[in-house]
């Protein structure tokens, strides 16, 4: 029971941090009909930041994770302007296949600058973050995440629900003619949907970063994790990839504790091909309205 | 003296994807607070022509290649949409298009993006006094709305934006003649209220007449007649083609037909 519930934990939190990147990555999807195949990197670079800025800046945490967000935020910007800008309006695999060849590059930049080996944070943390349940002891990390992971989803809600800037951007999604009559920016959306995905997917590296150690390779495989997540959540429901985050968060804890570590990564994509035999457009995807 | 011209367009050529010449030199001025109509049949470039004012084309890869279109004395051809609604050119898309996972209102708060972070809730009471069915329905997703109310969505929240130039693509399309009247009333009333101008695009000849106050008739990319709605009313070729009167007074059919598909760019 104690061990369920430790395993329940986890997966809570290792789903939320996917939730979070996955979110980003639909944000792109939505916006601009873009796959962006550097996800996984953007986390691992938002990783890297954060920890060049607690180490070797030596700044206090707080400021090092808020100057990380906000580069990462404008890293974000500046990959929308000098990458995908210049490929509007060419057909879409150029720019899906732009995003590969960015990812090769932001994984060989990292890999020059901090090579391939494991780092640890330092143990920053507060001890009273950790939550014991008596026979359970949670680590403050997974508190961090799940908490992190909330207050996120639920700013991001908000903004998307009604604040006019959320308002546009969704207005983009649906029907771009539409929105360009009424004098929307489009191309400014898609540039703040790069910022905002570049943003929460440091986020989660960052969070990832605590809890598995802040490796290139396995960092910037999470970005491949999101694509079983979105698929399932339905690749155009931000609420839908959420929950599939924490479905398959839960599903990879549970299997490397009760069955075997090694099969952990692979049962996400096992129970993902169940599902879409079941339901081709996800868990959640939108229904088509097809009434107008 | 003559009111000077809010809009000219000054013999316009449109090129889409660079070779296909649709428009052959169109020129047509839009007087200050007036209602002009512009009527023609499918195929005719009407559609082509709001593009170019709104500066739409861009994203269809078409462009103004020859003349000039002027908006209260300064060019506006190729500039971009974005910049074009910033000066009060609103165009309402052919066709009704909501954004359907938008509610009513999300989608009206759209109407605001020219004039972000501004108080827009004033104008809100003002759409859903124009269209009061719309307000009934304010929170319901604008995908399950009707036809009739989807054309009052669209045209309030063009009116969100506050233009001065309204350019309105077929309002009457597939409505019920009842709907139809109703529009036309409204968009009359905007016109006199708000001191709107308004440009209307419309198959529906009969009704355009009624409230216009000049008119253009377009075939085959180019102006091939224009004067006073009163004239045209009467004119027989309009009467027989457009009116759906042939000169024995009865009724010509009139086949709708969208022969082509528009190809989409930008992403
Ligand atoms: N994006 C495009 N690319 C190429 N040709 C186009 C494009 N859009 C329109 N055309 C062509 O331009 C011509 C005029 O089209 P337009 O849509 O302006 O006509 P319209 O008068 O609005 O007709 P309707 O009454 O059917 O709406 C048509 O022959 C059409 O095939
Ligand atoms: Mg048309």
């Amino acid at each position: 029971m104690d061990f369920f519930l430790q395993l329940l934990i986890n997966g809570i939190s290792i789903g939320f941090l996917y939730g979070l990147a996955a979110m980003g990555f639909v944000m792109i999807f939505k916006s601009s009909s873009v796959l962006n195949f550097a996800h996984g990197e953007m986390l691992a670079l938002g990783a890297y930041i954060f920890l060049t800025l607690v180490t070797w800046a030596e700044l206090p945490v707080p400021v090092a994770f808020l100057v990380s967000l906000l580069g990462s935020f404008i890293l974000g910007f500046v990959i929308e302007r000098l990458f995908l800008r210049p490929l509007i309006g060419e057909p879409l695999i150029y720019v899906i296949m732009l995003t590969v060849g960015l990812a090769a590059m932001m994984k060989g930049f990292m890999l020059l600058v901090w090579g391939g080996n494991l780092y640890i944070y330092p143990d920053f943390l507060p001890a009273w973050l950790t939550l014991d349940l008596g026979n359970i002891v949670v680590p403050p990390v997974y508190i961090t995440a799940i908490f992190t992971g909330l207050v996120f989803l639920v700013i991001f809600g908000l903004f998307f629900k009604y604040s006019s800037q959320g308002i546009y951007m969704r207005s983009v999604a649906d029907n771009q003619p539409a929105a360009m009559s009424l004098g929307v920016h489009v191309r400014r959306v898609f540039a703040l949907s790069w910022a905002i995905a570049a943003l929460v997917a440091s986020m989660s590296g960052i969070v990832l970063g605590v809890i598995n150690g802040i490796n290139v390779h396995d960092l910037s495989a999470v970005g491949l994790k999101v694509f079983p997540v979105v698929i399932l959540g339905g690749l155009d429901s931000i609420g839908g990839a959420i929950i599939a985050a924490l479905i398959i968060g839960l599903l990879e804890t549970f299997t490397g504790g009760y069955i075997s570590p090694s099969l952990r990564d692979v049962v996400p994509y096992i129970f993902l091909i169940f599902i879409l035999m079941v339901r081709p457009y996800g868990l959640f995807g939108l229904v088509e309205i097809e009434r107008v | 003296m003559e009111k000077p011209f809010m809009l000219q367009l000054n013999n316009i050529s449109v090129v889409y994807s660079d070779v296909i010449q649709v428009l052959k030199g169109v020129s047509l001025s839009v007087q200050e607070g007036a209602i002009v109509s512009l009527l023609g049949s499918n195929g005719a470039g009407k559609t082509t022509t709001l593009k170019a004012i709104s500066g739409l084309l861009k994203p269809e890869n078409g462009e103004v290649t020859d003349g000039t279109i002027e908006f209260r004395r300064s060019k506006i051809q190729n500039l971009s949409p974005e910049a074009i609604t910033r000066m009060g050119i609103i165009q309402v898309l052919e066709g009704r298009q909501p954004f359907k996972y938008l509610t009513i209102e999300e989608n009206l708060r759209v109407g605001t993006a020219t004039r972000w972070g501004k108080p827009y809730k004033n104008d809100m009471e003002l759409i859903y006094n124009y269209f009061p069915a719309l307000k009934k329905r304010k929170k319901s997703l604008a995908g399950y709305c009707s036809g009739g109310e989807l054309q009052m969505l669209v045209m309030g929240r063009a009116l969100m934006a506050h233009p001065q130039l309204l350019l309105l693509d077929e309002p009457s399309l597939g409505l019920a003649p009842l709907i139809v009247r109703e529009i036309f009333k409204i968009i009359k009333r905007i016109n006199e209220e708000q001191k709107t101008t308004i440009v209307l695009v419309e198959q529906n000849a009969n009704m355009a007449l009624q409230i216009a106050h000049y008119g253009y008739v377009m075939e085959n990319g180019k102006i091939v007649m224009e004067g006073s709605a009163a004239d045209l009313k009467e004119n027989p070729d309009v009467k027989e083609f457009y009116l759906g009167m042939a000169a024995s007074g009865d009724k010509k059919s009139y086949e709708n037909v969208k022969s082509y598909k528009r190809r989409k760019r930008w992403l």
